[in-house]
């Protein structure tokens, strides 16, 4: 072995991570060779440092109300899911019910009614592809699990 | 009586038939594991607490990709993980990462050193150095080091959460404490 395939022995042997026999072949290495010797020293030093920071412990009313706000959280979610569909279900009958009063009241310009019919029909034609779109993209997606 | 393992399997059975209450039980065994890591992460409390909870929520909202083989913590920790490096990308474009800014983790000095103001502003530097470094390494390092340092997670516990062999973690270990040292040496007077 060279002294670069002792360095991960370097790290169990300071972390008393290294059974017996890994032991002994790394200190007999270190014997031997005053670099790793040298590192390890440093190592140390680090490790020391890192291990008299400790993070606080917080307050034990953070860790009662822990759970309560993960749980808030799935009420607000549902919460928020009626309001979106009850919004989405009251202005497409509005909306409905509007464009059927203007189309059927003889008063208003036959210009006005077919701008009104062309419109909702170019908005529909885009829902309709860009929803298509999506979806396949979400099923053909090779990237999809990738973290962006 | 029930290991927790055999207790953990129960909860997230019932947990993908629809217990909350069951997943509470989950929570209450990670929770502190989850907003101590994320507080190494992000390095500051509030953070720490909304990223961890946002990512049960979001757990127990995927369970059901959660395999019967795996375990949860590593799974789970995945989920955190992610959750906290998107926030620190989207706070890096913003403003600046956390733990290079002026807020840094809460931190407690050990109790053995206390005793002496000298060591105390010492340490004090010191610990504002080294949370710096640690701001500075790039993610597969900083977590090694998270683990190891701040949650005393043993080599075994470390591969097992971030899915890699016992070598690797030593070797991710070694790197990402050469690292650390190197960030420490270049500061201001250096530091070891």
């Amino acid at each position: 072995m060279t002294c670069p395939d002792y360095k991960g022995l370097m790290m169990g042997y300071l972390d008393n991570e290294l059974d017996e026999h890994q032991k002994k072949m790394f200190t007999e290495h270190l014997d031997q060779c005053p670099d790793c010797k040298k590192e390890l020293a440093e190592f140390k030093d680090l490790k020391q440092l890192a291990d008299e920071v400790a993070l606080t412990e917080p307050t034990d009313e953070l860790w009662q109300h822990y759970w309560k706000n993960i749980y808030n959280r799935f009420e607000r979610t549902l919460g928020w899911l009626l309001v979106s569909v009850a919004a989405i279900i009251l202005l497409i009958y509005g909306g409905f019910r509007l464009i059927e009063e203007i189309i059927q009241d003889p008063t208003v310009d036959i210009v006005l009614k077919v701008g009104l019919v062309a419109l909702i029909g170019g908005l529909a034609i885009l829902f309709v592809s860009v929803l298509r779109e999506r979806l396949y993209l979400r099923k053909k997606d090779p990237y999809k699990d990738i973290r962006r | 009586m029930n290991s927790p393992c055999t207790t953990e399997l129960a909860a997230i059975k019932q947990c993908r038939n629809g217990s909350r209450k069951a997943f509470e039980v989950i929570v209450n065994r990670y929770m502190k594991d989850a907003y101590f890591i994320a507080l190494g992460y992000v390095g500051n409390r509030q953070d720490a607490l909304d990223l961890s909870q946002e990512a049960f929520f979001k757990a127990y909202r995927k369970l059901d990709t959660l395999s019967a083989d795996n375990k949860f913590f590593p799974w789970f920790y995945q989920i955190l993980k992610n959750q906290c490096f998107s926030h620190l990308r989207k706070f890096k474009n913003k403003k600046t990462q956390s733990l290079d800014g002026a807020e840094e983790p809460i931190v407690i000095e050990d109790e053995k050193h206390s005793f002496d103001p000298e060591m105390i502003a010492e340490r004090n530097e010191a610990k504002d150095r080294l949370w710096q470094a640690i701001g500075q390494l790039d993610e597969k390092h900083r977590e090694v080091i998270i683990l190891r340092h701040f949650q005393n997670f043993s080599y075994d516990q470390i591969a097992q959460t971030l899915l890699y062999s016992k070598g690797t973690v030593m070797s991710r270990l070694y790197y990402a404490r050469k690292k650390l040292r190197e960030l420490l040496d270049d500061k201001k007077g250096g530091l070891l």
